[in-house]
């Protein structure tokens, strides 16, 4: 049996939640594989809850919110598009691939780009495999490491 | 000061004391003719005109002058006996004999029953009232004017006869000039001038526009003598009310309120930047607020439809949707241009006898009433012409006859390339989000759109409030639109906050964030944090709080919390947990 990634997604209710229930009511067709947790806003994503996601077995923790200007809460968005590099690097310190983690806008009317989106991430994490733990060896001069500091 | 009894024809009136009989007699009502008072300049005696007898009880008379004769008791004055009307007619015929026949000689001379002047007329036109000297003087305080030479030679002038660097450019000596022999030159001679069809008031004192509440006038500074040299202050003595206030200031005053409305319109398209159409390049060519400004009869030219030179107009074009529908500029419709370009075509074929060109893309008459009103136009004869104008451009030699310019279009209904002559362009300019929008957004915490108007709640489901409790919003600020629309988003904007305001108890959602205390570090990290300002640092107690009137429980704080003493009421960390322990078990 191939290997079908187990991906957990925080959607902000007013754009990217939206955006999938209209995926859906379209009848689109993506991979079954990402499980969407719905939060009110991308800012309110706690790295913890990544960090939790991936120690749990997640494969991939996807977080997706409005289009950069178009937040509800005005700027929650940005505050989660300054936090998320820095998660990408603190996953990388603990020997996850960064790109297990991504970052996305989807707006309520963009059902096809959340199919898109989800499609792709799903095939990315399946080009990475099973997250393994504990096999990676983190090296703190990688040049990787320091790019997003 | 001591009163003093007059009568005047036989009606009493106490004065103050050495007033002077012209001013009392006006407050009476009796009618005194002079070519020289004003009641805010000093009397001058120089017409001869305001003659009029005293008499004291003793059977003593005298002819004086009235502007300048000061009230004692018991004086007696009598305006209408025949030594007086026999002494003005003289007067007058003396300053006739001075002075070329100017409009307000020849009234008298009909209202005094003079013929023909014994004396004749003279050439020169100054009747040496000293008014404009008075008024440069005493009331705009220039001092640029005076009398000069003496005898027959006396006349008004500046110093050396030179431009006098003392002038202010005021008009007030021109204007108050009962023969017009002083003329500004530019004010007097000048026609009509579509420079002048600039939006901003030029008189001193205006009223912001006709319909404005409060309807009461103000003052422009940069046009205001008093500003300049510190006199004049004619309206302050005249208003009875004692309304005018020099040193008013704009002042800030901080009000509590419970909602906001805002209604902050639009900005007009600036069409200069389009160099296609000569906005700014060609003399008639001119946006539609100005051919608006135009058309109003309070307007520069009356109401009257005409051209830089004055003359009328033979063929107008109205080109649509410029700044709108454009890729370069606005992409989306303005709303109002095609109804209000209709509009102009009527009013241009009503007022006058010019052919009217609509040059559009599309026509959308959408509203109620609004297509009958298109076909009415058509009926009327108003041609319209399918292709948005591309280019403006002088007309060559053979063209001159139909029009000064050209418009150029692609007429997409027969499928040609068609050059339309014209006298006057009308740019239907796009309306566009105030200058300052995004500024406003921030400070009421509300979003604005790709194109700068204010974001509302919902398009369809909650079109006037705003992502912040108790802001509102109506009119052109949330999005192009004409004025019926304005006026039932500005009502529902009214009901909106009337029903925020009379409900007593506010509703508030049930989620938002709350500070445990006992866990707050008080690192204040979570302050800058929230965008609606929810969160306080208590000084005392060392502890953030939170506003759960203001919060919109977003979760940026509690995400940020590094001691997790922030909770969100429902999507609590614990809640999220689970839903991950759940996805993975």
């Amino acid at each position: 049996m191939s290997f079908e990634p187990r991906i957990v997604g925080f959607l902000c209710n007013w754009c990217s939640y939206t955006g999938a229930d209209l995926a859906g009511t379209a009848r689109m067709h993506y991979p079954p594989n990402v499980t969407s947790i719905r939060v009110m806003c991308s800012g309110r994503v706690d790295p913890a809850f990544i960090l939790d996601a991936f120690r749990r077995g997640a494969d991939g923790v996807l977080i997706c919110g409005c289009h950069p200007g178009d937040c509800h809460y005005i700027e929650g968005n940005y505050k989660c598009m300054r936090r998320m590099p820095l998660t990408q690097l603190l996953l990388q310190q603990l020997g996850i691939d960064r790109n297990r983690m991504r970052l996305e806008w989807v707006s309520a009317s963009e059902g096809g780009r959340f199919q898109e989106v989800i499609t792709e991430f799903t095939e990315q994490i399946r080009a990475l495999g099973p997250l393994k733990l504990h096999d990676y060896n983190f090296d703190p001069n990688a040049e990787e490491v320091h790019q997003h500091v | 000061m001591a009163t003093v009894k007059i009568k005047i024809d036989g009606q009493a009136i106490e004065v103050e004391e050495g007033s002077y009989v012209l001013g009392a007699a006006q407050s009476l009502g009796v009618e005194i003719p002079t070519l020289c008072y004003y009641p805010f300049m000093s009397p001058y005696a120089a017409c001869r005109i305001c003659v009029v007898e005293a008499r004291n009880n003793k059977g003593w008379s005298k002819i004086v002058t009235a502007c300048n004769y000061p009230a004692w008791d018991g004086l007696e004055i009598f305006t209408e006996t025949p030594r007086v009307v026999n002494a003005r007619r003289t007067n007058l015929e003396m300053l006739m004999a001075n002075c070329a026949p100017v409009p307000l000689l020849e009234h008298y001379a009909a209202k005094f029953g003079v013929k023909e002047p014994r004396w004749g007329h003279g050439t020169y036109t100054c009747i040496l009232c000293g008014l404009c000297v008075r008024i440069c003087d005493e009331v705009v305080g220039a001092h640029a004017l005076t009398f000069v030479n003496r005898g027959q030679d006396r006349d008004v002038s500046t110093p050396f006869d030179l431009d006098s660097e003392a002038c202010i450019l005021c008009g007030a000596c021109a204007k108050y000039c009962p023969t017009g022999h002083i003329k500004m030159q530019d004010i007097e001679e000048r026609v009509i001038n579509h420079r002048e069809l600039n939006l901003g008031p030029n008189a001193a004192i205006t009223l912001p526009f006709r319909q404005a509440v409060p309807n009461v006038p103000y003052i422009v500074r940069e046009n205001c003598i008093h500003y300049k040299t510190g006199g004049c202050m004619i309206c302050e003595k005249v208003c009875p009310k004692d309304c005018i206030d020099y040193g008013d200031r704009a002042e800030f005053e901080e009000i509590e309120v419970g909602a906001v409305v805002l209604a902050t319109g639009f900005d007009d398209f600036d069409p200069t930047p389009m160099k296609q159409y000569g906005y700014g390049r060609y003399p008639n060519v001119v946006s539609s607020i100005e051919f608006e400004k135009m058309n109003n009869a309070a307007g520069p030219t009356g109401g009257k439809i005409c051209l830089e030179n004055g003359e009328e107009p033979r063929r107008i074009a109205i080109i649509h949707c410029i700044g709108s529908r454009d890729e370069n500029h606005h992409k989306y419709c303005s709303r109002v241009c095609c109804m209000y370009a209709l509009k102009f075509s009527h009013l241009i074929m009503e007022k006058t006898k010019a052919d009217v060109y609509q040059f559009y893309i599309d026509m959308r008459s959408f509203g109620k009433g609004y297509e009958e009103f298109y076909q009415r136009i058509l009926d009327e004869g108003g041609n319209v012409i399918r292709g948005k104008g591309a280019e403006v451009a002088p007309a060559s030699q053979s063209q001159e006859a139909e029009g000064a310019m050209i418009v150029r279009c692609e007429d997409t209904m027969i499928g040609k390339y068609r050059e339309v002559p014209v006298d006057m362009i009308v740019l239907c300019t796009a309306l566009e989000a105030r200058a300052d929008a995004k500024d406003m957004a921030r400070r009421f915490n509300i979003s604005t759109g790709a194109d700068g108007w204010f974001i509302e709640s919902h398009p369809k489901l909650a079109p006037v409030s705003t992502s912040t409790e108790g802001i509102f919003l109506a009119g052109v600020c949330q999005g192009a639109k004409d004025i019926p629309d304005s006026v039932a988003q500005g009502s529902a904007a009214a009901a909106q906050v009337m029903r925020l305001l009379c409900q007593g108890e506010v509703l508030m959602d049930a989620t938002y964030a709350e500070v445990q205390d006992e866990l707050c570090s008080g690192c204040k990290i979570c302050n800058d944090m929230c965008p609606y300002h929810a969160i306080d640092f208590d000084p005392e107690k060392k502890i953030s709080h939170i506003n759960s009137a203001l919060c919109k429980a977003c979760g940026t704080c509690v995400a940020a919390c590094p001691s997790g003493a922030i909770k969100g009421r429902h999507f609590t960390d614990e809640q999220i947990y689970a839903q991950i322990e759940g996805i993975l078990s």
